[in-house]
């Protein structure tokens, strides 16, 4: 028989979830390095709307900016994480069908590292993709006199939302039953920025349209982010945005508790 | 080990379970000895997968008990995780990493001390040195199988859980399986195994079950199993039944079975 070494006896349980995290954190971004044409997909369907609304149809929106490719930036993140997360569900769903997620979990390892590494890949990912459309932003003309602490705060925000948004792509990676259903809920997610204050302002919009785009999550993150970007006060917007986006973030990982124990039940 | 030697590493007591009305167990009561390969046998669906998935806490009993090395894996599962290794009924290997970069994931996360070393140990063992680097994807099913079953042997589990580890492999794969097998209890490694081949069952098991209904409904050494049909019939003259004659005599045909059943 092969010699294997002992175990790492009594290893605390705390410590062997971050390890156990970091191993299979690695794991799957060798996944995404081994097929990079997820990040750079992921980039240009984001890419493609900011063109098009700056070029085609940003000439004919009055927003009332000084620079509408500023103006409508915040909503083109908010696309461009909405499309990045389908491919945590998407992988996370391969990993259920090949049985790689079953052998994990029969495994001495902390369970929940299992997740928290897709989680984490997720994050990696969307941020890559995110710096992708910044610089395109700028090369179209994108400026912004904003601070480090107002950079920091936009950051903060698109790492929660990202988050959030992975969590919420988890619970379908979880249960789907076939890689359409897995990946077709962020369809949705993409398209709720288009009726929101991203692109035009919601004072533009009909009755029931406008109490929608206006009670809806992604405006007061786009006002959030905008205010940020254009050096103005943010308000009380980002306190609304917060809770949202803690509030989806919460919801999320308990449905993803509740997949999981439905899963194993 | 901390368990007195006279736990035995499987022990399963009354053990249920339904997928919504369907009645998959139904009371299963079972034992395995220390060191002993012990073949469950039973038709397809007749549960052998889902009592490995509840072995192996991927999955809750609705009812009774099951201890491995006398821990519950209902209440102790990490302890469970810790004594166990699983080889699924389909191979569970990451097809985006090489076969080596499996080997060494599984090393790593059972917290091994040279995970290179074991792989490439491994990759000899199983025949897989010349394929080592290259995309599992790749893979023949055959080849994707010895990866599966070299992965689950990494850390010295205590038990091994083989569901239809031979399915899919040549003869002479086959064989090395078995010689793995044999080695591993040898060891004093446990192993679980179910498998459709009934000669596989006959030539490595020390003890085998037939499962059947949602309960065992024979269990023992071969020649007991052989002693449950009296008298060959007349066509087989002076021959010992095969555990195939066992099997189709307790089983029955499916269809005829339901035919008197009706
Ligand atoms: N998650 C599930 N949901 C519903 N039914 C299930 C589930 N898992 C298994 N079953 C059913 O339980 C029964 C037993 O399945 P199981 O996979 O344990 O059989 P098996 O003995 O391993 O069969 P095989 O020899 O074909 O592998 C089957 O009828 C199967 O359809
Ligand atoms: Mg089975």
């Amino acid at each position: 028989m092969t010699a294997t070494a002992m175990s790492v006896p009594g290893a605390p349980a705390r410590t062997r979830f971050f390890a156990d995290s970091a191993v299979l954190t690695g794991r799957s971004l060798r996944h995404i390095l081994r097929s990079p044409d997820t990040i750079i997909t992921t980039a240009i369907m984001p890419v493609a709307f900011m063109l098009l609304f700056v070029f085609v149809l940003g000439g004919a929106i009055d927003a009332g900016s000084d620079s509408y490719v500023r103006y409508q930036l915040p909503g083109i993140l908010l696309i461009t994480v909405a499309s990045g997360i389908s491919y945590t569900a998407y992988r996370l769903f391969l990993d259920m069908q090949s049985g790689i997620f079953e052998r994990f979990q029969s495994m001495p390892i902390a369970r929940s590292s299992v997740l928290w590494a897709h989680v984490l890949t997720s994050l990696v990912a969307n941020l890559v993709s995110l710096v992708i459309v910044v610089g395109v932003a700028l090369l179209i003309g994108f400026r912004s006199g904003a601070g480090v602490l107002a950079w920091l705060a936009v950051a903060g925000i698109m790492v929660l939302f990202t988050l959030a948004l992975t969590w919420l792509a988890v619970i379908p990676g979880l249960t789907a039953k076939s890689v359409e259903g897995a990946s077709a809920f962020s369809y949705p997610l993409i398209f709720l920025p288009l009726v929101s204050s991203a692109f035009v302002p919601t004072d533009s919009m009909p009755g029931p349209v406008r109490w929608f785009a206006e009670v809806q999550p992604v405006t007061p993150i786009v006002n959030t982010l905008r205010a940020l970007l254009e050096e103005r006060p943010v308000g009380g917007d980002i306190w609304i945005a917060l809770a949202w986006v803690l509030g989806i973030l919460v919801a999320s990982i308990l449905g993803t508790t509740a997949a999981y124990r439905r899963r194993i039940a | 080990m901390n368990a007195a030697p006279a736990v035995p590493a499987i022990r399963v007591a009354d053990i249920r379970k339904s997928f919504q009305d369907l009645e998959v167990l139904r009371g299963v009561d079972l034992e395995v000895a220390r060191g002993s390969v012990f073949a469950l046998l039973g038709s397809n669906g007749a549960g052998k997968t889902t009592l490995i998935r509840i072995l192996s806490t991927l999955l809750r009993a609705d009812g009774g008990t099951a201890e491995i090395d006398g821990h519950d894996v209902a209440t102790d599962s990490a302890e469970v995780r810790a004594a166990i290794s699983l080889t699924g009924q389909f191979a569970a290997v990451d097809g985006q990493l090489s076969g080596r970069e499996n080997l060494v994931l599984i090393a790593r996360l059972r917290h091994q001390r040279d995970p290179g070393a074991i792989a490439d140990a491994l990759l000899a063992r199983f025949d897989l040195t010349e394929a080592a680097g290259r995309k599992v994807a790749t893979y023949s099913g055959g080849m994707r199988r010895r990866l599966d079953i070299a992965m689950s042997l990494i850390g010295s589990p205590s038990v091994v859980f083989l569901d239809e580890p031979t399915t899919g492999l040549d003869p002479q794969s086959r064989l090395e399986v078995w010689a793995t097998v044999r080695g591993l209890a040898d060891g004093g490694t446990t192993v679980l195994l179910t498998t459709q081949t009934l000669d596989e069952a006959e030539h490595l098991a020390d003890r085998i079950a037939i499962l059947h209904e949602g309960r065992i409904l024979v269990e023992g050494a071969l020649d007991e199993l052989q002693r449950v049909l009296p008298v060959a019939e007349p066509v087989h003259v002076a021959q010992q039944p095969s555990l195939e004659d066992v099997f189709l005599a307790l089983v029955g045909d499916q269809r005829s079975s339901k035919e008197t059943a009706a």
